[in-house]
């Protein structure tokens, strides 16, 4: 059975078609959509993550000029070498995680990613990174255009969202990607038990499964209740998952578990968004004790921890994580110990494939109108590496998509080779 | 067309409601709903009331310096509040204004943060008015005016950093959103604006005050501290002073906290400024699939540039426009989870339920109240519909009907003579997007299942329940 229904986004701008299979046959559709079962994990820093604090140029004495009292010490990076132009770069001191990864060979670290004329607001600088198109933020996502190239219909667990939005990146035209935030929760309740429970569902699933392509507003809501009953049983299994080490008892912890217990039971998810938040650190950034600690702490728990339950699980090479945030941080700090909303950040991605290292160069953070490194009269980090070929690398090289079709262009040329 | 602006300019109504409003004219009920400052402010007292929606208490309730408290009560105000509209209003400048308790809680503890967020002013000593409480009384005035109260608010000054603004390096939090979220939007303004605007607020911080022995008995409020202002001139590259000069002159410190009246108040004059609101209310309050016309946003600009920048003016031309009274609007709008969870109470009943049974629901949604994702507010229309939020809507439903099931079955007893005489009960009760031919039989046939129609207490209490939950959590009843 093939539906048809439009969606209208954001201000009635955009026509959907979506087509929707019927929930009988969607473990077969899984697990033939599964495929060469890669996963990606996209894991958002939500807020403007201070890429200075996350890849410290401790030996950039600009750094610490500009940062007198927010500045990461020298002493305290955890070094991870210099990159090709000689320039010394330590980790945050709680990415001790991270560290190990790296020295795996597995984590590949690319310094002042971002793209020109780079948005400083929160909203739309998402929306940019999610369509991967800076002049026009508002249609469909890169993941969800990647997810659109799937044989037809798609699955709707072929992505999973952990959070409770469905961010830009996986707005799709031919699938509504799920948001489950706890797989424990999903689950279908009713006023009556027994016999008159099974009737209530089986209506709830009768009704929602009426699309009228004339109501398309409606078709909208009735897809998404479709979606969500036709998942229940295949999440309920997720639910049940005991992971191989035990993950922070945090929002992000507890997402990551649950996309390695989607992982390891197979349910055909290939696409992951997870998110963590607290990243717009315009005060009391204190990085080495302060907030800005506690947020890396956070990454690094949930991430060093999902690496070994992979690890141990033998999903490693069958995994890939990028993370992105929508832009980096000004250079110099502000009167509040925090800094404001700045230009390039930093792109990390790790998994049992990556070839790991540390990718571009960092800015001399030198204030001159010369310096090349620099933008918006020095006060920020300009980028160096369009986000978009970072995209590319993985569409290509890991998702075994083509880039050139689902990103507009070519960003290949540039793409550093993290794969 | 009564059931569709009480939807809009309130949360639905119930039955004894709709008895009340349907003996006045539509354009009545309009003019009553808008000029609420006519109506009793007495909703507080009705808390605990056996006649009305119960709060849980965990002890004392106390909704001034406990945040689940607080959400009860406001809830408990959106279902009985005799002023719905000013609750709707503050509902909207909540998302507007997006300010989030756990940052503020997280800096100064969750009796302040309480207080700040929605404290009424008269009930503690020494309590100064909470956020929310704020648009009660000035959402219907000046939207400048709004602006520079919401500019001092406390929880703002918290939210946007604006306590740490300070002239040797400036902050630009509040400065940035102030032109990007609550004005002209983003595209009229640029990073030059950007630095000048977090000068103009340098010095515009908080002060403990009060018997500052406990967090109970002291409150943070708005000072300006002429010390930490910078009152070097700022230019813009849009006027900004009330001739239209571009430059706010450099001031004495003493005077500088006029920079950020200037700014504010040239802000709300912008006409992009009343463009945006135009069309953020009606989004809100008329329709999410149509755009206003040129014509609506042109009427409703004026009213608010010709009338010092007055919201009611505004609002009177859309509520009155045809755009919203000829019928093309009703259900053109996705409901928001609060929207839905009260309008759904109040066509259910009550008797016997606590607003508590919402609260972890709402989460679920993904609508806490005073807790929006982020200053952006939340993400509307269909990004309120995501397969977890939807089962949350339906198993809402489920919730709401289980505790009502003994009151839905009393209420339903004329109409346990068939199947078709108990859908006709509910389709009359619970107000939904026009179900399709194919959707009603589907509920005929889940009546008629399980055995033969006797209409028995046990069958009716079972199948009234069902049929609600079916109704409440199907996706036509989910548009408002």
């Amino acid at each position: 059975m093939h539906f048809t229904r439009r969606q209208f986004v954001r201000g009635g701008v955009t026509a959907f078609t979506f087509g929707f299979a019927a929930p009988q046959f969607l473990t077969e559709l899984a697990l033939a959509q599964s495929g060469g079962g890669r996963n990606l994990v996209v894991v958002y820093l939500n807020g403007g993550n201070d890429a200075l604090s996350t890849l410290v140029p401790y030996g950039d004495a600009d750094y610490y000029a500009r940062r007198p009292t927010i500045g990461v010490p020298a002493s305290a990076v955890l070094q991870v070498g210099t990159d090709r132009e000689g320039n010394v770069l330590g980790l945050h001191p709680s990415l001790t995680g991270l560290k190990s990864i790296f020295n795996d060979g597995r984590l590949a670290i690319i310094q002042r990613s971002g793209y020109e004329n780079s948005s400083r607001s929160h909203f739309q600088g998402f929306d940019i990174y999610g369509t991967a198109n800076p002049t026009n933020s508002q249609g469909t996502g890169w993941l969800g255009r990647y997810l659109d190239t799937l044989p037809s219909p798609v699955d709707p667990l072929v992505g999973w969202n952990t959070t409770r939005e469905t961010p830009r990146s996986l707005v799709a035209r031919t699938v509504g990607v799920p948001a489950i935030t706890n797989p424990a929760t999903y689950s279908f309740a009713s006023p009556n038990v027994g016999a008159e429970a099974g009737y209530e569902r089986a209506t709830a699933v009768r009704i929602s499964s009426h699309l009228p392509a004339d109501r398309p507003h409606l078709s909208f809501v009735n897809s998404t209740a479709q979606a969500a009953l036709g998942t229940l049983d295949r999440v309920a299994t997720v639910a049940t998952y005991r992971p191989s080490i035990t993950y922070p008892n945090n929002g992000f912890g507890q997402a990551l578990q649950a996309v390695a217990g989607a992982m390891n039971r197979q349910i055909g998810t290939k696409v992951f968004w997870v998110s963590t938040g607290g990243f717009d650190t315009h005060a009391n950034q204190n990085p080495v004790n302060g907030a800005y600690s506690t947020l890396m702490a956070t990454v690094n728990g949930g991430l060093i921890n999902f690496y070994n339950d992979l690890r141990n699980q033998g999903l490693l090479d069958s995994t890939m994580v990028l993370i992105f945030s929508e832009f980096g941080r000004r250079i110099t700090e502000n009167g509040s110990n925090g800094t404001d909303h700045g230009a390039a950040g930093v792109m990390m991605a790790l998994g049992g494939l990556v070839r790991g290292g540390l990718y571009g160069t960092a800015a001399k953070l030198r204030a001159d109108p010369q310096n090349p490194g620099l933008e918006n009269a020095s006060g920020d980090v300009r980028y160096e590496t369009d986000f978009r070929a970072v995209y590319a690398r993985v569409l290509d090289d890991w998702l075994g998509a083509n880039s050139v079709s689902i990103l507009g262009a070519d960003f290949r040329p540039g793409a550093p080779r993290i794969l | 067309m009564l059931d569709h602006v009480l939807r809009r300019m309130s949360f639905g109504a119930s039955a004894a409601d709709l008895g009340t409003y349907a003996r006045l004219p539509l354009v009545g009920v309009v003019g009553y709903l808008l000029n609420f400052d006519r109506a009793p402010d007495d909703v507080d007292t009705k808390i605990n009331n056996a006649a009305y929606i119960g709060v849980t208490t965990r002890g004392v309730f106390a909704p001034n310096t406990v945040i689940n408290d607080a959400r009860q009560r406001w809830l408990f105000r959106m279902v009985h509040s005799q002023r719905p509209m000013q609750e709707k209003l503050a509902l909207f400048w909540h998302n507007h204004f997006a300010t989030a308790y756990t940052k503020v809680a997280g800096t100064f503890g969750q009796e302040h943060a309480t207080k700040m967020m929605d404290g009424k002013a008269a009930e503690v000593a020494g309590q100064r008015r909470g956020q929310i409480q704020l648009f009660r009384d000035l959402g219907l005035g000046r939207f400048d005016d709004l602006l520079i109260e919401a500019a001092k608010d406390p929880a703002m000054l918290v939210w946007l950093d604006g306590r740490l603004n300070v002239r040797a390096r400036p902050q630009e939090n509040f400065g940035r959103e102030l032109m990007e979220l609550f004005t002209t939007g983003v595209g009229h303004y640029t990073e030059d604006d950007v630095y000048a605007a977090a000068r103009v607020f340098t010095g515009w911080n908080l002060r403990l005050s009060g018997d500052r022995t406990t967090a109970l008995t002291s409150y943070y409020e708005y000072v300006y501290n002429a010390a930490q202002h910078d009152p070097a001139a700022k230019t813009f590259t849009f006027g900004v002073m009330p001739d239209g000069g571009r430059t706010i002159p450099a001031r004495t410190a003493a005077d500088g906290e006029q920079d950020g009246i200037d700014l504010i108040r040239a802000l709300a004059r912008r006409p992009e400024t009343a463009d945006r609101l135009a069309r953020r209310f009606f989004a809100f309050f008329v329709s999410e699939f149509s755009a206003p016309s040129d014509e609506l946003v042109a009427s409703m600009r004026e009213a608010y540039l010709n009338n010092d920048t007055n919201i009611k003016a505004m609002l009177v031309r859309l509520f009155t426009s045809t755009e919203f009274l000829d019928g093309s609007a009703e259900f053109a709008r996705y409901s928001w989870p609060v929207e839905y969870v009260v309008r759904a109470i109040k066509e259910t009943g009550w008797n016997g339920l606590s607003v508590d049974a919402a609260m972890n629901p709402l989460v679920n949604m993904g609508q806490q109240l005073y807790e929006p994702p982020d200053v952006n507010g939340w993400a509307l229309g269909p990004e309120w519909f995501s397969t977890a939020s939807m089962l949350s809507r339906m198993n809402f439903a489920a919730t709401l009907m289980a505790n009502q099931r003994f009151n839905l079955q009393q209420a339903a007893a004329p109409a346990r003579t068939s199947p078709e005489a108990l859908l006709e009960f509910h389709l009359k009760r619970f107000t939904a997007a026009p179900f399709s031919a194919d959707t009603s039989g589907a509920f005929l046939d889940y009546l008629r299942q399980g055995g033969a129609w006797t209409g028995s207490d046990t069958q009716l209490a079972n199948k009234a329940a069902g049929l609600g939950r079916l109704i409440v959590g199907s996706s036509e009843y989910q548009f408002n």
